[in-house]
């Protein structure tokens, strides 16, 4: 039953689609890093990227690949606004405000969507959407190999932009130490608002790459919180390394678990993890003391 | 399009309610206007996990009422319309439930459809608490005419008869064919359908020399069937048996067809997307030569076939959704015509002595015990030539089955 | 701002009289469902408001009893009766099973609320996957009608019985004010470290709220059984549970002895405004409360019951001449 045969592909599976959980959580990571902001909404925005990709490619016919130029900037935008409007005035910057905040964003963009767009399940069917990759061992789904590959470039990507750019100067400076960042003329405020624009940016990136392979439906947000937590608490929060991994390891986790125990009960596995790593280790593999 | 005669009411709670509810400060009965209208619940999950077959369900009925209204209403009560009025289940049960005490409070004669088994289980009892009559448009489960609500009517078959159907079928034709399938894999959604359906194969397949390797249930909706075909892949069953929604059994249809996973038949039992006309024209490949025990119309009679062209022209595809709904919502009629009143208990005992023969399915003589018309009757078919063709009993049949699926 | 006990009691003594002036089924059920949801509120209230243990995830809490209370009948044939009490137990058995587990580690503020989450999930998934519990079937209890099956053919009676529940939580909240266990509460939620450092047991402290907050919401689950007659996992472990478990007294007034009972009218009348306006799409009611939690949060952070002192204390500046 536990032959290389079926194993080896639920893995691959696993893995590509633990790169875009990788994906989702690096915008996550990077949110709490420099904003200290368990950001609750993270899903919902997830959602309305697809939803966003979803209707670009039935109204306009974009292919979401394509539509990557068009839904980072959009999702950039929106999470700049976000932040810089409802989340720092709402929460007064009070810690369990900001959760609350969030939270109820995320009560509001979930049930919008359920509204606008009713509860039914939204696939697209491009022309390669069924078509495989042969592995040799297993046949992989072409849009899964994409969204593997896309998101490994765009941690690069990311990980450039923080290392190498002035801005990611300031936002490695803001999230190290606010004062002395403050006192050496960062505009608080202003990299603040880019550093959730980016994180949010990675959401739509994400999206473009999962729809192909996935779905949407108002609740799809709900249950990519809990995956983009996990994968961020596994990881430490903080940490791109971190998330990166984490992504992988919780793909695989996922898979398996559905593989071994069946579509119903194979989600605990990721659960287990994510309670494990909250009561015993819970600055995850890299992360530093919040 | 043609003229409505009907008018179809969207519930609104504080509105008629509301009324009702000062009414009830200022005066202890409720004036009921003269009946020139006999209010009808009709209730479907048009959003949500089931939404296309909500959606079917409910254009079904309401072409039937739209007929019944244009032919002059009920004529013994004076030619009173069918005033459907309409609401969405949203494939949630709870949300099912309110609606029903909704349509208590807005004072409904009766009450048509669910079509989900796990949405009829519970409305039914809801309505049962209010006596008012339920006819099931769909819902397969028999624990919804075994529990002993009396004022539950279903005209189709339930599982118990698919199940008896099916294997025979496959007993039959697998013998045909020199019996080559001796193995098979059950997939299933976890609702109620779903589990009882797989767990009365699970029981039956054996005694007709088919070994079940594995019974898979998962959950609806589920989106990614992967493992579970990775699981057939490995097992190698000669014949893999859905029990599911439509959104599923096409999801797993095209999976396998993706991994290259090829069976010597796919052999559906109530499956959810088999006997589909939407399934076959948007998905050909994948849906050739799959067998299928369901809901069918006669494929002989007139009338079945101007309802398709009809259906059609709306440009919806003739699902059973569609006929079954149609048919219930007519056997209503017929027992409003008979009862020659909207009282609750009067339609209720019209349709328990029901024998309507003015419908265009399969079945024996209509002819209700414990509120399931014995006359229901299943069909085998098999999608042939980018068209569903009826390939058991005999009777009815317009093609030979093809089993083995060629290599 | 301590409620005194008039003020507790007295809206409670109203509601009582209300069956006999109300003989509509539409507004008995309306008034069922606002001190259902006060009832689970309160609950949440208890460990969040008073405990400052915010959690995201009280539905394991009422899950496990609205479980509790359908299988002990449909499979022990336990009276009905019984059972509620029964969940309230395993209700608080969750309770001290998370609780223990969660404080002994020493999660706090979004940690706490994540795991509570994270539990709420695992127990859905299991409910969802075990023929025990119905799997994805939900359970079903069958139609009786009769008192003493905790099935009332009037809704009168169903009333009866949330309005004595929601009597005995606000009880309990009044009692929480005014007694050291939740003075010792309080000031576990001020300042942990500062409460160890008087002498506070702070684990113990916490461990009680949650175990009386998970009894509150088991018993909640019952009605919940009793009243709809159908239970499956996402009802008892899904995510609206622990949303409205906690939008309740976040709006009306966290931390205070009628806040629930204001926030559950609030979201009660809410919805079935907002019902009305769109003829009963889904989805608006939540995008409203959603909408009102980030206004309280922002502009009324003690909640809608804190409204009253507000205006008058605007009302007063003003007078005396200031902005």
């Amino acid at each position: 039953m536990l032959d290389f045969d079926i194993l080896l592909p639920a893995i691959l599976n696993g893995l590509s689609t633990g790169a875009v959980y990788a994906l989702v959580a690096l915008g996550l990571t990077l949110i709490y890093g420099v904003l200290h902001i368990v950001n609750f909404a993270h899903g919902s925005l997830l959602m309305l990227a697809l939803y966003g990709v979803y209707f670009l490619y039935t109204l306009l016919g974009v292919d979401p690949f394509a539509a990557l130029p068009v839904v980072v900037p959009a999702m950039f935008a929106l999470g700049y606004a976000l932040q810089r409007t409802v989340i720092a005035t709402a929460s007064h910057g009070r810690e369990e405000n900001i959760l609350l905040v969030t939270l109820g964003l995320s009560i509001i963009i979930d049930n919008l969507a359920l509204y606008l767009w009713s509860a039914d399940t939204r696939t697209i069917n491009p022309s390669y959407g069924f078509s495989t990759v042969d592995f040799g061992i297993a046949f992989i789904a072409v849009p899964k190999v994409v969204s593997f590959a896309g998101a490994l470039v765009a941690t690069g990507l990311l990980w450039l932009l923080i290392r190498r750019s002035d801005l990611g100067k300031a936002i490695r400076a803001l999230a190290r130490e606010r004062r002395g960042a403050e006192l050496v003329g960062v505009d608080v405020d202003h990299v603040y608002a880019m550093s959730f624009g980016i994180g949010i940016a990675c959401v739509g990136a994400a999206a473009c790459l999962l729809l192909p392979s996935y779905y949407v439906h108002p609740g799809v947000g709900e249950s990519f919180v809990v995956i983009a937590f996990t994968v961020v608490v596994l990881g430490g929060m903080g940490s791109f390394a971190g998330a990166l991994l984490g992504g992988f390891i919780i793909g695989v986790t996922e898979s398996l678990g559905g593989l071994l125990l069946g579509e119903n009960l194979g989600r605990i596995g990721v659960f287990a993890i994510f309670i494990a790593i909250l009561l015993l280790r819970p600055t995850g593999l890299f992360g530093q003391r919040a | 399009m043609p003229r409505h005669h009907w008018s179809v009411t969207r519930r609104r709670v504080l509105g008629s309610a509301g009324a009702a509810a000062i009414a009830a400060i200022a005066a202890p009965a409720i004036l009921r206007a003269q009946a020139k209208t006999v209010k009808v619940g009709i209730i479907h999950p048009v959003t949500g996990g089931v939404s296309y077959s909500g959606t079917q369900s409910r254009a079904g009925a309401l072409m039937a009422v739209e007929d019944v209204n244009a032919r002059g209403g009920i004529k013994s009560l004076g030619g009173a319309t069918i005033e459907g009025l309409i609401s969405d289940a949203q494939s949630k049960v709870d949300v099912a439930v309110s609606e029903i005490e909704k349509y208590n409070e807005a004072g409904v004669s009766a009450i048509l459809g669910g079509y989900a088994s796990f949405i009829c289980m519970a409305t039914t009892q809801a309505a049962a608490k209010h006596g008012i009559p339920y006819v099931v448009d769909v819902g397969t489960d028999d624990r919804i005419v075994s529990g002993g609500l009396t004022n539950t009517f279903r005209f189709s078959p339930g599982y118990g008869v698919f199940v008896g159907t099916a294997v025979s079928a496959l007993r039959d034709i697998n013998a045909a064919a020199g019996n080559p399938a001796k193995t098979a894999i059950v997939v299933h959604e976890d609702s109620a359908f779903g589990t009882g359906t797989a767990g009365l194969l699970a029981k039956e397949l054996p005694g007709i020399g088919i070994e079940v390797f594995e019974v898979i249930k998962h959950p609806t909706p589920t989106l990614d069937f992967s493992n579970i075909v990775l699981t057939i892949k490995a097992k190698k069953p000669d014949i893999v048996i859905p029990a599911n929604y439509y959104n599923e059994y096409v999801l797993l249809a095209r999976t396998m067809l993706q991994q290259k996973v090829r069976p010597k038949a796919i052999y559906s039992v109530l499956g959810g997307g088999a006997s589909q006309y939407k399934f076959v024209k948007e998905f050909p490949e994948a849906a050739q030569y799959i067998m299928d025990c369901n809901h069918w119309y006669n494929p002989k009679n007139p009338a079945a076939l101007a309802l398709k062209k009809r259906t059609e022209e709306k440009g919806l595809f003739y699902t059973y959704e569609v006929f079954l709904n149609y048919t219930a919502a007519m056997l209503l009629a017929d027992a409003l015509e008979r009862a020659a009143s909207s009282e609750r208990a009067k339609i209720t005992e019209a349709l328990a002595a029901s024998t309507w023969a003015g419908h265009f399915m399969p079945y024996g003589p209509t002819k209700f015990e414990h509120g399931q018309n014995t006359g229901a009757r299943a069909v085998n078919l098999q999608v042939q030539d980018n068209d569903i063709k009826v390939i058991l009993p005999a009777e009815f049949a317009n093609a030979k089955p093809v089993f083995p699926v060629p290599a | 701002m301590k409620t005194p006990a008039i003020a507790a009691a007295a809206p409670l003594l109203a509601l009582a009289a209300l069956p006999l002036l109300l003989h509509s089924d539409f507004w008995l059920h309306f008034a069922i469902m606002t001190l259902y949801l006060a009832l689970l509120g309160q609950a949440w209230n208890l460990l969040g408001g008073y405990g400052g243990q915010r959690s995201f995830g009280h539905a394991a809490f009422f899950g496990t009893g609205a479980y509790a209370a359908a299988l002990l009948q449909l499979d022990f044939a336990i009276n009905p009766w019984a059972c509620m009490v029964l969940a309230g137990g395993f209700g608080a058995g969750a309770g001290a099973f998370l609780g223990a587990l969660s404080f002994r580690y020493g999660l706090r503020g979004s940690y706490f609320a994540l795991v509570t989450l994270a539990f709420a999930e695992v127990f859905r998934i299991v409910a969802d996957s075990v023929p025990f519990t119905g799997a994805g079937v939900g359970l079903q209890i069958a139609l009786k009608e009769s008192v003493a099956d905790f099935q009332f053919p009037e809704k009168s009676g169903f009333y009866a019985v949330i309005l004595a529940l929601t009597a005995i939580a606000t009880a309990l909240a009044w009692w929480i004010e005014n007694s050291r266990f939740g003075a010792a509460l309080v000031a576990v939620r001020e300042n942990e470290d500062a409460a160890r450092a008087l002498g506070i047991d702070v684990d113990r402290t916490k461990l009680w709220a949650i175990t009386l907050s998970g009894a509150l919401s088991g018993c909640a689950g019952s009605f919940y059984v009793q009243y709809f007659l159908y239970l499956d996992p996402r009802i008892a472990y899904g995510v609206e549970v622990s949303v409205t478990a906690l939008l309740v007294p976040l709006i009306g007034g966290v931390g205070t002895v009628l806040g629930p009972l204001v926030g559950a009218l609030a979201l009660r009348a809410l919805n079935e405004a907002s019902s009305a306006m769109t003829g009963g799409a889904p989805g608006l009611n939540l995008v409203l409360y959603g909408a009102l939690l980030i206004v309280i949060l922002a502009l009324l952070p003690d909640g809608l019951i804190s409204l009253g002192t507000r205006l008058r204390r605007a009302g007063r500046l003003s007078a005396l001449g200031h902005a």
